[in-house]
């Protein structure tokens, strides 16, 4: 029996969302956990290691704790925004999600020892790539989707009517804006270079230039961008050194000081979440995606799958280590850093890549 | 579908309107705002342009209202306590009327109207571009972003009198 193409792309749809929503929530427990221990190997401690074999089951003693504890709402609290709040920043970071590839594309093996209602002829040989929703203006949405973000942390922030989340959620929209404006321009020169706003071309783009060599990718070729990107970046997910909008030694715990219990965890998921993103859009638009950057040694399947991990995780082991580096920024540097360096330094570089496009490109 | 989708993000569009001119908290008229621009950038969408409907969500429901919200946030907006008085609901009840007449008179126009073919329509990203970089475009084009410049730098005038 063979079911209906609709039904067939239903099915596959509905089972990518579930390994991609899977997965990424098990990175993000992983990486609770992950960021602990390396923290703590940087600062000569050891971290949780008691839960489990080197205190990998930390997470879930957190999710325990986390669920039983008492959710308290402040009496003076706007109710409702109080509730929505981390709804918001939870499906905001969620959505980012859909449009991005995770590896490259793969043809599905042929199991025929499988039952056939586990494992139905029409999958044979059939091409998928992890992505739920292959968009034409793909770059744009999740751009988008990080606008929209900020709301989740602005409505926490005001809804729980206290000085220092009243702070932090000002200080995050503060800096959510001022920093969106250097990460759009970022894009500017990668888009313009691949001539596409979706991010699958993009990656195929990078893989054409210096004879296939890891030279051509983006994180090379434009390397100012590069840069700015990844300072505006992690501004945007208010890491370390920009997370002044949590800086506890003066905020208390910034726009998230009154929640508790599970919606402290839906806040911290949704940072989690957002970070896990940046990554995975660095590793697209910067780092060649799935190509391994070697000529001759294949990017496809799973060795793509494995180079393409391998660089995402790089970059969130990079988010931590400079959590374990750099202090805090200072308010006014922060802002001087956002408008008067990394502003111009990304408009500049988009007249080096469009002269470059109009003069010698085309 | 499409027409599902169309008329769910044109009333999610008009009651949130309604919130945005009802509310007495102007935190609630911000947040009805940003859904009526979201609601907006669906029908963006659903026209076939998904270029304007990012755009739209980006510039208006992102940047622009994340502004208005931290204005509204940093100087603690209250909401109105007074109740306006005899005079303002008198003018309020017109406008009511006034606005009700609108809608039915529109209603009447959509009524009566026959429903042609829709017009074909490209509204991809390289089409836009084309047209507003076409010479005919242009310099208006160039012209608006004069205009918006000249704004910023009036406002930083304004607001930073001592340089």
């Amino acid at each position: 029996m063979t079911a209906s193409p609709l039904v067939q792309e239903l099915v596959i749809a509905a089972v990518k969302v579930a390994v991609i929503m899977g997965a990424l929530l098990g990175v993000f427990s992983l990486m609770t956990w992950i960021e602990r221990r390396v923290l703590a190997f940087m600062q000569f401690r050891l971290g949780p290691n008691r839960t489990g074999p080197f205190g990998i089951l930390q997470p879930i003693a957190d999710g325990i704790k986390l669920f039983f504890k008492e959710e308290v709402m402040p009496a003076a609290a706007n109710k409702w925004a109080f509730l929505a709040a981390p709804v918001v920043a939870v499906g905001t970071s969620f959505l980012a999600v859909a449009v991005l590839p995770y590896g490259p594309p793969f043809t599905l093996p042929r199991l025929a020892f499988l039952p056939t209602w586990l494992w139905p002829e029409w999958l044979w040989g059939r091409s998928v790539q992890l992505q739920i929703a292959t968009i034409d203006v793909g770059l744009l949405f999740i751009f988008a989707i990080a606008a929209l973000g900020v709301y989740g942390v602005v409505l926490a922030g005001w809804a729980a009517n206290n000085k220092y989340s009243l702070i932090g959620g000002l200080r995050s929209s503060a800096q959510m804006f001022s920093y969106e404006l250097s990460l759009g321009l970022s894009f500017v020169g990668v888009i313009m270079l691949a001539g596409s706003f979706q991010i699958n071309d993009i990656v195929s783009s990078q893989a054409g230039r210096a004879a296939g060599w890891f030279l051509g990718w983006n994180a090379f070729v434009q390397f100012p961008a590069f840069l700015v990107y990844f300072a505006a970046a992690t501004a945007e997910v208010a890491r370390t050194p920009f997370d002044l909008p949590e800086g506890e030694t003066e905020l208390v715990a910034g726009f998230h000081t009154e929640y508790s219990s599970m919606r402290f965890a839906l806040i911290q998921m949704a940072e989690y979440i957002n970070m896990i993103t940046v990554a995975v859009l660095a590793t697209n638009l910067f780092l060649g995606g799935w190509h391994s950057g070697v000529p001759g040694v294949p990017s496809e399947g799973l060795l793509g799958f494995v180079f393409w991990g391998g660089k995402v995780a790089l970059l969130l082991f990079v988010f931590i280590w400079l959590r374990g580096t750099l202090p805090r920024f200072r308010y006014d540097q922060l802002m001087h850093f956002g408008w008067k360096v990394l502003i111009p330094v990304a408009a500049a570089w988009i007249l080096v890549i469009a002269s470059f496009v109009t003069f010698w490109a085309r | 579908m499409d027409q599902v989708l169309f008329y769910a993000a044109a009333a999610l569009a008009l009651v949130s309107a309604l919130v945005v001119i009802g509310q007495k908290n102007p935190i609630y008229s911000a947040f009805g705002l940003i859904v009526t621009l979201c609601s907006l950038s669906v029908i963006f969408g659903l026209l076939g342009s998904p270029f304007i409907a990012a755009l739209q969500v980006i510039v208006y429901a992102g940047a622009i209202m994340v502004l208005f919200l931290f204005v509204l946030m940093l100087l603690n907006v209250r909401s109105e306590q007074d109740a306006p008085g005899r005079g303002g609901r008198t003018l309020g009840a017109i406008a009511v009327a006034l606005v009700a007449l609108l809608v039915a008179q529109a209603g009447a126009v959509l009524v009566r109207a026959e429903p042609g073919p829709a017009p074909a329509f490209d509204a991809s990203t390289q089409r836009m571009a084309e047209i507003l970089f076409s010479p005919q475009f242009l310099y208006v084009f160039e012209a608006t972003s004069i205009l918006i410049l000249a704004a910023l730098v009036g406002a930083i005038a304004l607001a930073k009198k001592d340089f």
